[in-house]
């Protein structure tokens, strides 16, 4: 009786296990924002360098846990529009690296101030099959007014992955859109890998 | 007097002239002009604003910047319950004067946001937006001296709330000039952090600025949930 029941306790345990391993392949795009929030938050906070503003510390952070949940040759590529298509595969792989770049680098800067901010989740709507959904937040700083950020995903393959962040109704790829275009019309792709190379070495 | 409404008329015609002007390109039609503006603004903000304001900050205690913001914040909760109201929006009209009621009696004149600790959110509606819900688009970019980033129609928006405005109709006039000044620098203090950003972020600041001007009154005037650009 006694194996038994120790027989069972092993089966419902490997059958648990395994059941929260699935879970954890099919994370959810809210579930996965929670979880690198969390846990950006909680290195910042056990962390006196990060706190004070570290630049080299902070991109660091940003680039090995949050950059690999976005997918920056989508975001370029928004970015850039129709020009994106013109150029070599060898210049888009030039390009989506230097405005990852320019965006860890930017947002490195403000990510110290990110620990005291309250960060609420709206109910995501989903159908199981979607591939491409929009997780609501909102953001609350001490005593400030709370603000959305918003995230467009996409999954590719089991993989959820960012390809825009929207703040307060300001979203970051049409925000570079003219930007890059400005630069394109003016003096072309090459123009603006050496625009962004020029910004991502000030 | 006779000039500010024939200001406002003009500025009512060019804004229906031009009305909803939709798509990702911003209508910047006088933007030599506005670049001009911008770089003074630039340079106001330099050597005035931000050092004033960073000084405000470093001087007045937290407590008392606070109750100076909230007391502003209260009138311009005056002004969304208005703009709610034109907009026929009943549960925000309701927030709003929910928030200047209990902030005004109990939070003694708006110093204390008792409301917004109960959790009574503000909907910050201005005249901008209500045109903008009554269908009319922004019409051409434009850059405010002093004030920055700006569109005819959101332009407009300001010179109605400027007639409205209560603490234009404060006498004597330096006392006036006092509130003004105050309220612009506790303004400017709330942005002290994001220039920063706004310099790392961006190859050319002024299309940075105006891009994300647009997009964000374009947010505000769909309460949020705009509709997807047709690109």
């Amino acid at each position: 009786m006694k194996r038994m029941m120790m027989w069972m306790l092993c089966v419902a345990g490997f059958v648990g296990g395994a059941v929260s391993i699935g879970a954890h392949a099919q994370e959810g795009p809210d579930a996965l924002i929670k979880r690198v929030s969390s846990d950006v938050v909680a290195t910042i906070k056990s962390d006196k360098d990060l706190q004070t503003g570290n630049k080299r510390k902070l991109y660091d952070l940003i680039d090995t846990k949050i950059a690999g949940n976005f997918d920056f040759a989508r975001m370029t590529a928004l970015a850039m529009g129709k020009s994106w298509r013109t150029v070599s595969p060898e210049q888009q792989k030039v390009l989506a690296d230097e405005f990852k770049q320019l965006l860890i680098r930017t947002y490195s800067g403000a990510l110290a101030n990110f620990q005291n901010h309250a960060m609420d989740f709206k109910p995501l709507k989903m159908q199981p099959a979607d591939t491409d959904v929009t997780v609501r937040t909102t953001v609350t700083a001490q005593g400030g007014q709370p603000i959305g950020i918003d995230y467009s995903m996409e999954k590719t393959g089991s993989a959820w992955k960012a390809y825009d962040v929207i703040v307060g109704g300001v979203s970051l790829v049409t925000n570079y859109r003219e930007e890059f275009n400005n630069v394109i019309r003016d003096s072309g792709v090459d123009g603006l890998v050496k625009a962004l190379q020029a910004k991502n070495k000030a | 007097m006779m000039f500010q409404r024939m200001l406002v008329r003009a500025m009512i015609a060019l804004a229906m002239c031009v009305a909803v002007n939709a798509g990702a390109q911003v209508y910047d039609p006088i933007e030599p002009v506005n670049r001009v503006i911008f770089s003074f603004n630039d340079k106001l903000d330099q050597y005035v604003l931000r050092p004033v304001a960073q000084g405000y900050v470093n001087v007045v205690p937290r407590l008392v910047r606070t109750g100076v913001s909230n007391v502003f914040g209260n009138i311009s909760d005056m002004f969304s319950a208005l703009n709610n109201a034109l907009q026929g929006k009943p549960e925000p009209l309701g927030n709003d004067l929910g928030r200047v009621l209990v902030n005004t009696t109990f939070g003694l004149g708006g110093i204390f946001d008792i409301a917004g600790e109960g959790g009574i959110e503000k909907s910050g509606e201005d005249f901008g937006q209500t045109l903008g819900y009554w269908g009319l688009g922004p019409g051409p970019y434009l850059v405010l001296p002093i004030l920055g980033p700006s569109s005819v129609r959101d332009t407009a928006g300001l010179i109605v709330q400027g007639y409205l405005d209560p603490v234009n109709q404060v006498t004597p006039d330096p006392n006036k000039y006092e509130l003004i000044g105050t309220r612009a620098i506790d303004a400017r203090a709330g942005l002290l952090g994001t220039e920063d950003l706004v310099a790392g972020a961006a190859l050319d600041r002024y299309t940075f600025i105006r891009s994300a001007y647009t997009q964000r009154r374009r947010s505000l005037v769909y309460d949020g949930k705009p509709p997807k650009d047709d690109e």
